[in-house]
């Protein structure tokens, strides 16, 4: 890949030294243009993936970041895009292929992406209430209607949490605790969220 | 008296509009053999060509990288290999070389071979099942009873390796759980011979019979250009004429000292994939044979990895920095640097990647899972309209697509 001419021809791009492949951060106003220029310049053909994130030390708290590669000279590069106010412009319209990661990026995180022509959620059912990846959303779910209301007239259920109770597999790692590795706390609220 | 009617080509044309019926939409799916697994596909019919095709995914949908943010690396194996549950061991494989890359491991060439004939057995197992069913699902049953008693030889040795038959959990960070039992190498031979044998018969029972000709020959091509603007990989892509095999472009795991070739198809259609795949069958035997004969000797494990690795069983019950080094890895997890990592391992159905980002400690905090299962079926709107409902049951075979990857 040809750094210089990228970041000559994109002064706003911040190369933020990856170890694995070259790694820039792009503004969402460049984005369609840089995603375009690697297509049609540099010969990066293929969009390998497309997933939101939640940054833990970063404003805004949401991003997108992509990963194209070249079938030619079979290399990577990946794109960070903040996405400000929740909002990140759609490369499906250069990469088709797009469509459903940028589709399950926005079940997930909610995050909004500009000129989408079919943003619905893609993993949840339509109309469920929340971006479920998100950190501040408890691991075991939240109490929500059965997606079929005639259903759940007739049976009186909802969509529960899963129970969690002494879940030997969840754990914190990295931090030692004074006891064995036990199940997160799940006493999830609006106003305390999950630490 | 006979009354006839003359009813002369151009009048029915010209009423063709007032003739035409109403569309029909019909839900394929969540639970119908030929969507293997629970996909949906609402589609609307004009008679029986299809006009419009939009899958509706999500029904198996797990949240793994949700529960991969709560839980230490290793901790994490087993549930990939639920992904694609055709080839848990390729799953395995591919998400411990993506941590390792993280964590800045270098596993010894001994563990490189060991995880190579478990990601080619894996193709396998995978392959012999898709083409199992691409035949049922045109007409064929036969051919689905040859390849799932080599299946079954394989997971008899799956059993042996690993402890279980279906979820394996072999790999962990660093290496893998134990080392090859005795013997072992030599079964997997005498296995690789048997299955040559079933991919000839095979072979002999579709590549020219006429009804198989008939449903996948010419049906639903995905050029080239179709094929990158969608981001396929795996089989799928180089049936459409794309060279290109991570295998071979981005050697992970020791690939490059293995020789074998690279199918790839001409016209992209149903039938072009069903001939990669059986291809890539005899070339996976061919790198089995030679990762089997020369395996090396040494270190199974990366020994220098102290943050990362299990100290060794004996070790742990007989002397103190081992007990300790075992406790601190089980319960703080294998400590990975800050920083990111995507990796993508060429898994029987495509490109399988993992992107995590880590902020140091044991659990990443955020684990992203590409699944080419998922990429497979987002083509489907873009290649199925225009084609007979029936066709549908080729295409999906041929895509050889599984849920549990597509949903994670």
């Amino acid at each position: 890949m040809d750094a210089a001419a990228l970041t000559s021809r994109f002064p706003a791009l911040r190369d933020l030294a990856g170890k694995d492949m070259p790694t820039y951060e792009a503004p969402g106003g460049d984005l369609l243009a840089v995603v375009k220029f690697l297509r049609d310049e540099q010969g990066f053909d293929l969009l390998a993936d497309l997933c939101g994130v939640e940054w833990k030390d970063r404003t805004p708290r949401f991003g997108v970041v992509i990963h194209l590669l070249t079938t030619a000279s079979k290399e990577y590069v990946r794109l960070h895009v903040p996405a400000v106010d929740d909002r990140v412009p759609s490369v499906s319209s250069l990469h088709p292929g797009a469509n459903w990661h940028e589709r399950e990026a926005y079940d997930m995180y909610g995050i909004r992406f500009d000129g989408h022509p079919d943003l619905r959620r893609i993993l949840m059912w339509d109309g469920y209430p929340y971006h479920p990846l998100r950190k501040d959303f408890p691991l075991a779910g939240i109490e929500v209607p059965l997606p079929a209301a005639d259903v759940a007239e007739v049976t009186g259920q909802a969509v529960e949490p899963a129970p969690m109770m002494g879940g030997p597999f969840v754990s914190h790692g990295g931090r030692m605790s004074e006891g064995e590795p036990s199940a997160l706390d799940q006493s999830w609220t609006e106003e305390r969220p999950k630490s | 008296m006979k009354i006839t009617k003359e009813i002369s080509i151009g009048d029915v044309a010209a009423r063709s509009e007032e003739l035409r019926g109403e569309n029909m939409t019909l839900n394929m799916g969540p639970s119908h053999p030929a969507t293997h697994g629970v996909l949906r596909l609402s589609l609307e019919l004009d008679g029986d060509k299809v006009i419009k095709c939009d899958p509706v995914i999500g029904y198996l949908h797990r949240g793994d990288e949700k529960i991969a943010e709560n839980m230490t690396y290793n901790q994490f194996v087993p549930y990939t290999d639920r992904l694609d549950y055709l080839a848990p061991l390729a799953n395995n494989v591919a998400y411990a070389i993506a941590v390792e890359r993280l964590a800045g491991v270098k596993v010894p060439e001994r563990c490189e071979a060991i995880r190579v004939v478990c990601c080619e057995m894996a193709r396998i197992s995978s392959h012999l099942l898709g083409l199992g069913v691409y035949a049922m699902d045109t007409g064929a049953w036969t051919v689905f009873m040859y390849t799932f008693n080599e299946r079954e030889k394989l997971y008899t040795l799956f059993e042996e390796l690993t402890g279980a038959r279906f979820t394996t959990s072999y790999t962990r960070v660093g290496g893998v759980t134990r080392d090859l039992p005795e013997g072992w190498l030599a079964k997997v031979d005498v296995f690789c011979d048997g299955v040559l044998r079933t991919v000839d018969e095979v072979d002999r029972l579709l590549t020219r019979n006429g009804i198989f000709l008939e449903r996948t020959e010419g049906v639903a091509p995905i050029s080239k250009e179709l094929a990158l603007a969608y981001g396929l990989t795996g089989a799928n892509l180089r049936a459409s004429g794309v060279p290109f095999d991570l295998r071979k472009d981005k050697p992970y795991s020791g690939y490059e000292r293995y020789d074998f070739d690279v199918a790839v198809g001409t016209k992209g259609d149903c039938f072009d994939r069903y001939l990669v795949r059986m291809e890539e069958l005899r070339q996976s035997v061919r790198i089995l044979r030679q990762a089997v004969r020369g395996m090396p000797g040494g270190a199974w494990y990366a020994e220098d990895a102290k943050k990362v690795f299990l100290p060794p069983k004996a070790k742990v019950l007989t002397r103190m920095e081992e007990l300790i080094q075992n406790f601190m890895l089980v319960t703080e997890g294998p400590q990975v640097p800050p920083g990111e990592v995507y990796f993508e391992a060429e898994n029987p159905k495509g490109s399988l990647g993992f992107y995590v980002v880590s902020h140091g400690g044991g659990v990443p905090w955020r684990l992203r899972i590409r699944g080419p299962s998922f990429v497979a079926l987002s083509i489907l709107p873009a290649v199925v309209p225009g084609n007979y409902l029936t066709d549908i049951a080729s295409v999906l075979g041929s895509l050889d697509f599984v849920m549990g990857e597509c949903d994670r």
